[in-house]
């Protein structure tokens, strides 16, 4: 049997080398039109950078052994099917039994003025025109933003050039990432000094410089178009053979194109209706091919188009499909992480995912697509790292654990290894790890129990009990004070964990005013001055607006407010006003003039709801199905000073097209034509979660009874400082389904009354302050001058507005 | 109150105490802050009465913070946790136990006649 492959590229490589394997004996003839043999594309770039082993001798693949014969630096130029014979460029003829096309693709041009001015990235030679030209300038342009383009852009930084990116899409790699991944991605490549356009094409290349669709002039030498690829497909159209309507030669799933004696492998094939232009999927059709010349029957049925690469020094993966129902992101801008997994509308199937930074989940996930989650969607985002878990354990060791002192895992994991830490304690002191908002001090207890360490439950050292154990023995024994608590069932006078901690459980049981006798003594400042302490020393006053809705008469007096006592002002995210730059003793005076006014306090300071944002629903949106902003404000004068293990957020959108951004919030009602969609679980920040649906178009009253349960079963059973979105991941969404909707645990009756007994015994803590002088006692700037205000607080001007001047700090 | 304290000065020499606040001013296990002589000053009142006081000045953050801290225990010691970022003074040494290598002042007090008096020589 005599072989004839036209193209002698990878693919045809692969496909010699398939049959030499498989002992083939006949006549196989290669005929490329490079004058070399085939060579590692995807190592290209390497090319250019002249370390050893880099040459073009090095990247060329040696010829197998099947291989009768070579004709290099020729082409096939026709095809007679009916004698079965190719004519070269040459004038030379060669017959075959069984033609294999493998001619790959060419890169595509775009027809624009000038592009013969610009270079394409493919072969060596493109390279070696590339690096003559770069010799003479200081600046390159590539245009694309893909996969090949950013090798392009490397090549161009390798070579010196300040190189820019050109990207017609709005983000850098959009098929391979969606645009989260493309930010991160694009802010790594940035680091690295190049430069990126996005959402903007090319329009003309004029001597010396290019000019983009936006109008943006770059001063070049050196222009890269690599704008994505074209199958050459027109030796098989000159010869009759099929092929697709945008180009590629149609092959059957044993790589046969419309002629029985022709195949077809590689960029130039359209199998399936797909061109593919990854190494992976042209050697597979490459060994198909080889089998079914041999007599066999492989198929080639699509391939997968995940990819696993590292680009300018990033991680970038992908695979299964980038799209879902669901998916949960993991994004650490600092690091440049991001992580995103696609899941099914029953959040049971995982479907695909993005890594950009970070790609070692990408090993063990590839392949769980399509088969059922193993484990919480976010704690997949962690597979593959060492002690892949819940919380910190799962974290990489690059990942930034604690924001506010700037601590990553890696070095948390040392202190531990190193020091013998045993407990967060230690961690705290050694690394500074949680020693500030204490936020990520679940994730410290979670990392030391993957590094061996057992860490206790214990609250601190004064109370060998968790959070709800504690809560639950303040509830059965119906405990009032903290000196009792301490006294019957701890060591010590207490610390800045257990105080605010217990002070939240007995605010939660019991009611009454924080600042009332013993409790005082118990609030972390902010809840000791009902205000939020700032970097200066002053706090900020957030009176309560809720749902967002707001009389002009009650904007005009926050106005007066600010002017009167010179407060700088902004709009918080939660759709209320924030005033910043009070004195403890203008506290009462602020609040005097605002209850007067009819506000009450907004609980920002407190661990408690916050706020519940809405839409402005069906009163005045056409689309809105509900009135978002009539419940939104039922919900928040409900819940309105409850106290919590952390803050609470609520939004309720009117209808689908969720513009309160209730899927963020701890608890997030999104209206259906039918009533009200609860999603729990849901927050921002450092690892931002989606909430996951609880129920589905309720009533006003069961969304009602379904949030009561909901807050009172978080309150009395989440740990100190774990937001829901923490709580529903440790319990499970299932089990919380259970208790709160089917009343397995035979509690709701319970729950039910503990939030009826807070919603009667509500009341504003600023108005009943202003009215207690014993209360107003604190509220004094020195105890021994209260006439005289902190002279360290000193504000300047910055846009109209006051702003803190800049403490003078000797350390940290 | 019938608790008093007294920290005397290392030397023995007479000291110029100066009266800050009632003693019955001071919420237990809260702090209040004192402006002497240009210098801030946190004073605490313990669960046991016994009267601190320390500099107000959180060497961490550089606010006048330290007096708005919470009061409690780490193991023997009667610590301070600055309202900042919570790193936690002895109330004796003012030591960061966290961070031994800051401090902030500690100043002597006692009481007189029901009135707390605080030394800054």
């Amino acid at each position: 049997m005599r072989i004839v492959v036209a193209g002698y590229g990878p693919a045809a490589h692969r496909f010699a080398e398939t049959l030499a394997a498989r002992g083939f004996t006949g006549g196989l003839t290669l005929i490329g039109e490079e004058p070399r043999s085939a060579y590692d594309r995807v190592a290209l770039t390497s090319y250019l950078s002249g370390r050893p082993g880099t040459g073009a001798e090095d990247l060329t693949y040696p010829v197998p052994p099947a291989v009768t014969a070579v004709r290099l630096a020729d082409r096939v130029t026709a095809i007679d099917r009916a004698r079965r014979a190719v004519t070269t460029a040459s004038g030379h003829e060669e017959p075959y039994d069984v033609l294999v096309l493998a001619t790959g693709s060419a890169p595509f041009v775009p027809p624009v003025p000038g592009a013969e001015r610009a270079f394409v990235y493919r072969t060596i030679e493109d390279l070696r025109a590339i690096r003559a030209a770069s010799e003479h300038a200081t600046t390159g342009v590539v245009v694309g933003g893909g996969l090949l383009g950013l090798e392009a852009a490397d090549a161009l930084r390798g070579l010196g050039l300040a190189t820019h990116v050109v990207e017609m899409g709005g983000w850098l790699m959009p098929r391979q990432v969606d645009e989260g991944g493309g930010a991160v991605l694009r802010g790594h490549i940035e680091r690295l000094g190049l430069t990126v356009h996005t959402g903007t094409g090319l329009d003309r290349i004029e001597p010396g410089r290019v000019v983009l669709a936006d109008g943006t002039v770059i001063d070049a030498g050196v222009v890269v178009l690599s704008a994505g690829v074209r199958p050459r497909d027109e030796l098989a159209r000159a010869a009759g053979l099929d092929v697709g309507p945008r180009g590629g030669v149609v092959v059957d799933e044993g790589m046969r194109t419309s002629d029985p004696a022709v195949y077809a492998v590689g960029e130039c094939a359209l199998a399936g209706g797909m061109v593919y232009g990854l190494v992976g999927p042209c050697n597979t059709m490459a060994e198909v091919a080889a089998d079914r010349v041999l007599g066999g029957a492989a198929a080639f049925t699509g391939a997968d188009l995940s990819a696993k690469l590292k680009l300018l020094g990033v991680d970038v993966a992908s695979f299964g499909q980038l799209s879902g129902a669901l998916d949960v992101t993991y994004m650490d801008p600092v690091a440049g992480v991001y992580k995103k997994l696609f899941i099914s509308d029953d959040a049971r199937t995982l479907l695909g995912g993005v890594c950009v930074g970070d790609a070692a989940p990408y090993a063990l996930l590839r392949p769980m697509v399509g088969s059922e989650l193993t484990a919480q969607p976010s704690d997949l985002l962690f597979a593959g790292a060492q002690g892949a878990g819940p919380d910190g354990a799962g974290y990489p060791d690059d990942a930034q654990v604690c924001s506010c002192n700037n601590v990553t895992k890696g070095e948390i994991r040392s202190a531990i290894a190193e020091q013998g830490l045993t407990d967060v304690a230690g961690v705290k002191k050694c690394t500074r790890a949680g020693a500030s908002c204490g936020s990520c001090v679940p994730a410290l207890v979670s990392i030391l129990a993957a590094e061996g360490v057992a860490t206790g439950k214990a609250l601190c050292e004064h109370f060998p009990y968790s959070r709800p154990e504690l809560f639950e023995i303040v509830r059965v024994r119906g405990i009032g004070t903290f000196s009792q608590l301490i006294a019957e069932h701890g060591q010590g006078r207490g610390c800045e964990v257990c105080k605010p901690a217990v002070a939240s459980i007995l605010a939660s049981l019991n009611g009454g005013h924080v600042l009332e006798g013993e409790r005082a003594a118990l609030q972390d400042t902010n809840d000791h001055f009902l205000a939020n302490i700032q970097k200066n020393g002053t706090y900020s006053v957030v009176p309560r607006i809720p749902g967002g809705e707001i009389t002009p008469e009650k904007l005009i007096v926050i106005g007066e407010v600010a002017r009167d006592f010179g407060l700088y002002t902004k709009i918080t995210g939660g759709q209320r006003i924030d005033l910043f730059g009070a004195r403890v003793e203008e506290l009462p005076k602020i609040w005097k003039r605002l209850v007067d006014a009819g506000f009450e306090s907004g609980h920002a300071y407190g661990k408690a709801l916050r706020t519940v944002k809405s839409c402005v629903g069906s009163t005045w949106c056409r689309y809105g199905v509900q009135d978002s902003v009539g419940m939104a404000i039922a919900l928040e004068l409900r819940y309105r000073g409850l106290r919590s293990p952390h803050k609470i957020k609520s939004a309720v959108s009117g209808c689908a097209r969720e513009c309160a951004e209730a899927r963020s919030k701890d608890f997030g009602i999104i209206a259906t034509e039918n009533g009200w969609n609860l999603y729990v679980g849901g927050n921002g920040g450092f690892k931002p979660r989606h909430a996951d649906l609880l129920a589905q178009d309720l009533s006003d009253d069961e969304l009602i009874r379904v949030i009561d349960r909901f807050l009172m079963f978080y309150i009395r059973t989440a740990d100190r400082l774990q937001r829901t979105a923490a709580w529903i991941e440790a319990i499970g969404l299932g089990h919380l389904r259970e208790v709160i909707i089917e009343d397995s645990l035979g509690i709701c009756a319970d729950l039910d009354a503990g939030m009826e007994r807070h919603v009667n015994d509500y009341f504003d803590e600023w108005s009943a302050t202003i009215a207690d002088p014993e209360k107003l006692r604190r509220f004094v700037s020195f105890v021994n001058a209260p006439g005289t205000p902190d002279p360290s607080i000193v504000f300047e001007t910055e846009r109209d507005q006051i702003k803190p001047v800049l403490l003078e700090v000797t350390r940290r | 109150m019938t608790t008093v304290q007294s920290v005397e000065a290392p030397t023995g020499a007479a000291r110029n105490w100066i009266p800050i606040c009632a003693h019955a001013d001071l919420i237990p296990e809260r702090g209040a802050a004192a402006l002497v002589r240009g210098r801030q000053i946190a004073v605490f009142r313990a669960f046991d009465g016994h009267l601190y006081a320390v500099g107000n000045r959180d060497p961490y953050s550089g606010a006048y913070v330290i007096s708005r801290g919470i009061v409690g225990t780490r193991g023997e010691e009667p610590v301070v946790a600055t309202p900042m970022h919570k790193q936690v003074f002895s109330l004796v040494t003012g030591v960061c136990l966290d961070d031994p290598a800051t401090a902030v002042p500690i100043y002597p007090t006692r009481v007189t006649n029901g009135t707390v008096e605080v030394s800054v020589e």
